[in-house]
């Protein structure tokens, strides 16, 4: 592709992609600047005077800082529940595509009935109680590694699908043994949809809100979609602040996705395939 | 005692789970080692034959979490489809609720709308999506900034992406239609006129979810070799035949995963609809999750069960046959 | 726990909190369940505040619910799962009927504060003989919000008629005024019409409330039960509506009503309280009336009794629960509500007075009440109300399906919520 015509597709490309996906983000931008009474109006306008930081303040310390405890209680969440689902999904998946049986078979069965079926809630909150588990972190973790693994293992699957069989068959030959083949040779090789994984993952799980709105009652264990829930339904003329929260409620994944992006990018590029 | 009952019988569940396990483990073909077998022998050294380099007990701890979290709830759903349920007693009533269900006035429209929604985003992301990848691993300025773009509104939350486009759609003040009337065209009521709430609420969803598509291609084309393109551009092919005969056929574990995953997501999809219409004007945008949702809101949990059951027979019966199409072209191939 | 590591576990606490660790000893925690919601959680906070300071060794923790029917859910949840606060706030009638109160709730009918609780309250807070619940707040009514500056530049009257009410909207719509707002964006606002004309539909028929929930009358087959819905539709057909029905929420009806874009808005008489906070400048030029029904000479109100607050029959703190919810019921907590919580109509606690200042919108439902003009809404006197009426008046006020099909089709839900309570001859 000449020089010109990669500048013109990329320079389109923006323009549009501006238009379509950033003015969104923008009018949330701006709603949130706003005062109560302009934001109501839902223009797409400049505020009259930029009230950024006085909404800022009132939705962090909107009901005791409530906000901070949330991003606290959202984050762990997120950050454990991921790491268990890399590891557990990535075994899953490397063995369900590596070896067709009659138990990989069932477990294939299991994880699509997981990818379709809507989770029975009431049932599952008996259950969590039972065993002691209900209104914890723990709990919680658990679910959400129990509902995303469906969707992690095909992600997995799929990728591991690339990686020739050639390099287990050679770590097997020089005598290494199943665990260290797969977390020493098989493992790094899945980097680049690992770091798929974990910015989807933690995207799905930090912006959950229907598991802790059951799974995870109570005050003190509030989480980020929570709170912008609260505001919807207690604030429902204050725009401003609803868009606020909307706002920071956006930041951690943000924060995730640009601390990872370049990852991506390299591992998309260059590392995705080395056999 | 009737919790430690309750635990010795999910202790036994594991166990038999764990014992179904090996069971299989021994009984497959020949490259499989036979457990007790290598026990016994004492030692790795002394094994007769090698194990598999892939064992099963790497499915364990997922599927310990996996059984008691989801599948048991899951299994015991359906005993509780067939009750009328207050969540203390059940009061076993058979198919009832499964007849009640039917006799709902709006489900087949509900049915129905699910099962364009789900087409049509599906429908949507993959062609979008499948686009912008092409788009976005060719070589262009700015490719890394437009692939931060495309895929940002994956990282926002659906009830956030629902609540700022409900606004953005108001049919009188909302930035769509006063931008539509500055150009002198009257904007249609994007949410309230019940002929169109439903493609509202599906646009929005394919912007939302573009991105994951997107992503899942640009994994898919990353790891076709540049050789083969390389080979066909010696061999004179063009951009169009490059396309059709090496990225199309290539790229088809990424296009399965898209199409199914998003099939899937389309015929569950809640939370962006209840967000954005909850099923309204009337009824004119509801699904069938979202029907569910509100017989369970309305207390009717054993009808609500039984909607749940329903939803899951009819994404089997499309999902089934489509990923068993798929894994026989995969095979042929 | 010797005393160093009690100081230790209790200085960060106390950094939060400086109640938490005073004399440790006898410290009770009573928990309490609330609906978001600026208004009544600050009465709720008042009242715990209150509670607080006459007995020093209790601390209650106040829990907000999202409201609505995501709420009723939640509830129902946590009392199934045993994991319900000491007391929660929850409507009376019959969604507290759906909560099986004998075996779910705590018998309260012994409290002393009870005697000053008017029967009419009572009666829907009540199971089986013994009572549940103690007000929360004061009744309510259904009806007309309308512009009384509107009214007054068109010299017009409030009406005694449904003929009259479209005359005066035709008149307002002449005027280039919207007639009545509408808000389905807000979808449970579309029922006004066939809830607030309950007065008129028991004046007609009596017996409407007990033959209903027998399966012996219907909507569809009821005259004067259709004409909630045939007034839904004539308001539509008429194009009597803001253009932006359809999207407009509860907030914009509000809006409109109070600054004058608007000459009627059908709602709750609670909507004060959520206009005090909005447009307390305007709260002056609002007045209320009743939905007026065919005959003048039988013009009422229809009226929706407070909330209540319970306590789960599981709590761990029953007296503890009991005095507080005692609390509640007396003058004392009565008067330390009003004062904090807008008055939305008379209280059901004897002696407990409105101020004297209340909006105009409240005066003008006194009448109806003294002079014993009203009805209870009939949520108060049949347990089934079908979960899908707000969707089907919302297809008839946008004139997506006729009120004859529309009644009918409510008629169905009902069946289904009447089957689910396990009621006789359904």
């Amino acid at each position: 592709m000449t020089r010109t015509r990669r500048a013109t597709t990329g320079i389109i490309a923006l323009a549009l992609a501006g238009i379509i996906f950033v003015i969104p983000f923008v009018f949330i931008g701006l709603q949130a600047g706003k005062s109560r009474t302009e934001a109501a109006m839902l223009a797409f306008s400049l505020p009259k005077a930029w009230l950024f930081w006085d909404n800022f303040v009132a939705v962090v310390t909107a009901r005791d800082y409530q906000l901070l405890l949330a991003f606290f209680n959202s984050s762990l969440i997120t950050v454990l529940s991921v790491a268990a689902l890399v590891v557990l999904s990535a075994m899953v998946g490397y063995v369900m595509q590596r070896r067709p049986s009659a138990v990989t078979g069932l477990a294939q069965i299991f994880l699509l009935v997981g990818l379709m079926m809507p989770p029975a809630v009431v049932p599952t909150i008996g259950l969590l109680q039972s065993i002691g588990l209900f209104k914890t972190m723990t709990g919680m973790i658990l679910i959400q590694i129990a509902y995303n693994l469906s969707f992690s293992t095909m992600l997995y699957r799929a990728f591991i699908a690339t990686i020739p069989r050639d390099l287990d068959e050679a770590a097997r030959i020089d005598g290494a043994k199943p665990r260290q083949i797969f977390f020493r040779v098989i493992l790094p090789l899945l980097k680049p949809v690992t770091v798929t994984n974990i910015v989807v993952q933690s995207i799905a799980i930090f912006n959950d809100f229907t598991g802790p709105l059951y799974y995870l009652p109570g005050r003190d264990n509030v989480t980020v979609q929570l709170t912008l829930y609260n505001f919807q339904s207690a604030y429902a003329t204050q725009y401003n602040l609803l868009f606020m929260n909307i706002l920071l409620v956006t930041i951690p994944p943000l924060i995730v996705f640009i601390f990872f992006n370049r990852q991506i990018v390299a591992g998309m590029t260059a590392g995705a395939v080395k056999g | 005692m009737p919790r430690l009952h309750k635990d010795k019988m999910r202790t036994d569940i594991m166990a038999r789970i764990a014992q179904t396990i090996s069971r299989s483990d021994s009984k497959a073909t020949a490259e499989t080692p036979d457990i007790t077998e290598r026990t016994a022998a004492g030692g790795e050294t002394t094994r007769r034959r090698r194990p598999s380099p892939y064992p099963h007990w790497f499915l364990l701890p997922a599927a310990i979490i996996y059984t008691v979290l989801f599948l048991v709830p899951t299994a015991t759903s359906f005993w509780y489809s067939m009750t009328r349920w207050d969540l203390k007693t059940a009061t076993f009533i058979g198919f009832e609720n499964f007849h009640q269900f039917f006799s709902e006035p709006f489900l087949v429209q509900g049915l129905v709308n699910t099962l364009i929604y789900a087409a049509l985003t599906s429908a949507m992301k993959t062609v979008c999506g499948l686009g912008l990848a092409v788009l976005l691993t060719s070589d262009i300025v700015a490719r890394g900034l437009l692939r931060a773009i495309v895929f940002f509104p994956v990282l926002v939350s659906t009830i956030g992406v629902g609540i700022a486009f409900t606004v953005m759609m108001h049919p009188t003040r909302g930035v769509f239609n006063v931008a539509l009337a500055s150009v002198g065209v009257a904007g249609p009521g994007w949410l309230t006129d019940p002929a169109l709430a439903l493609f509202s609420v599906a646009l929005v969803d394919l912007w939302k979810g573009v991105g994951l598509a997107t992503l899942i291609f640009i994994a898919g084309l990353s790891a076709i070799s540049p050789d083969y393109y390389e080979a066909a551009r010696i061999d004179g092919a063009t951009r169009l035949q490059q396309f059709r005969r090496i990225t199309l056929p290539l790229v088809r574990p990424a296009t399965v995963t898209v199409v199914t995953l998003s099939l899937i997501g389309g015929l569950r999809s809640f939370d962006l609809i209840w967000a954005m219409t909850r099923g309204g004007p009337g009824f004119a945008s509801d699904v069938i999750a979202s029907v569910i949702y509100k017989q369970y809101q309305a207390g009717f949990y054993g009808l609500s069960t039984a909607g749940n059951v329903i939803l899951f027979l009819l994404i089997s019966v499309i999902i089934l046959p489509l990923t068993v199409w798929f894994q026989r072209r995969e095979v042929e191939q | 726990m010797t005393r160093h590591t009690l100081i230790r576990t209790c200085a960060p606490i106390a950094l939060a909190s400086l109640l938490a660790c005073g004399p440790a000893s006898a410290q009770t925690t009573l928990t309490f369940l609330m609906v978001t919601g600026s208004d009544s959680m600050a009465a709720a906070e008042a009242l715990a505040k209150a509670y607080e300071a006459k007995h020093p060794d209790v601390t209650v923790e106040i829990e907000a619910r999202p409201g609505g029917s995501e709420g009723d859910n939640l509830i129902k949840t946590r009392l199934a799962t045993s994991e319900m606060p000491d007391v929660f706030l929850y409507n009376s009638g019959s969604l507290m009927q759906a909560l099986k109160p004998e075996t779910a709730l705590l018998d309260i009918s012994d409290l002393p504060s009870q005697a000053g609780v008017a029967k009419d309250f009572k009666d829907v807070v009540s199971a089986g003989g013994k009572v549940y619940g103690v007000p929360f707040g004061t009744t309510m009514a259904g009806g007309i919000f309308y512009n009384k500056d509107i009214y007054r530049e068109l010299g017009l009257s409030p009406p005694k008629t449904w003929a009259e009410f479209m005359a005066n909207n035709e008149k307002i719509k002449a005027a280039g005024k919207v007639a009545v707002a509408q808000t389905y964006g807000a979808t449970w606002t579309s029922q006004l019409f066939v809830l607030a004309d309950f007065y008129n539909v028991q004046k007609a028929v009596p017996n409407f409330a007990a033959d209903y929930t027998a399966n012996r009358a219907k909507y569809a087959t009821t005259p004067a039960a259709l004409k909630g819905f045939e007034h839904l539709a004539e308001v539509h057909e008429k194009g009597l509506q803001n253009p932006d029905f359809g999207a407009a929420t509860y907030e914009d009806g509000l809006a409109m009503v109070a600054t004058g874009q608007a000459a009627h808005y059908p709602m709750l008489s609670f909507a004060v309280g959520a206009l005090k906070q909005t447009n307390p400048d305007d709260l002056k030029n609002l007045g209320f009336f009743s939905q007026p029904g065919d005959d003048a000479a039988q013009n009422g109100l229809t009226v929706w009794m407070p909330m209540a607050l319970f306590a789960p029959a599981t709590t761990p703190n029953k007296e503890v629960a009991r005095d507080f919810l005692d609390f509640v019921a007396s003058v004392e907590g009565c008067k330390v509500g009003m004062s904090v919580n807008t008055v939305q109509g008379p209280s059901v606690v004897q002696g407990c007075d409105l101020p004297a200042d209340v909006p105009p919108a409240i005066s003008d439902m006194l009448p109806y009440f003294k002079e014993g003009r009203t009805a209870p809404a009939l949520e108060f006197l049949s347990p089934i109300k079908g979960p899908s009426l707000e969707q089907i008046t919302v297809e008839v006020g946008s004139g997506m399906r006729a009120p004859a099909e529309a009644a009918a089709l409510y008629d169905e839900d009902v069946r289904k919520q009447a089957k689910q309570l396990g009621l006789p001859n359904w």
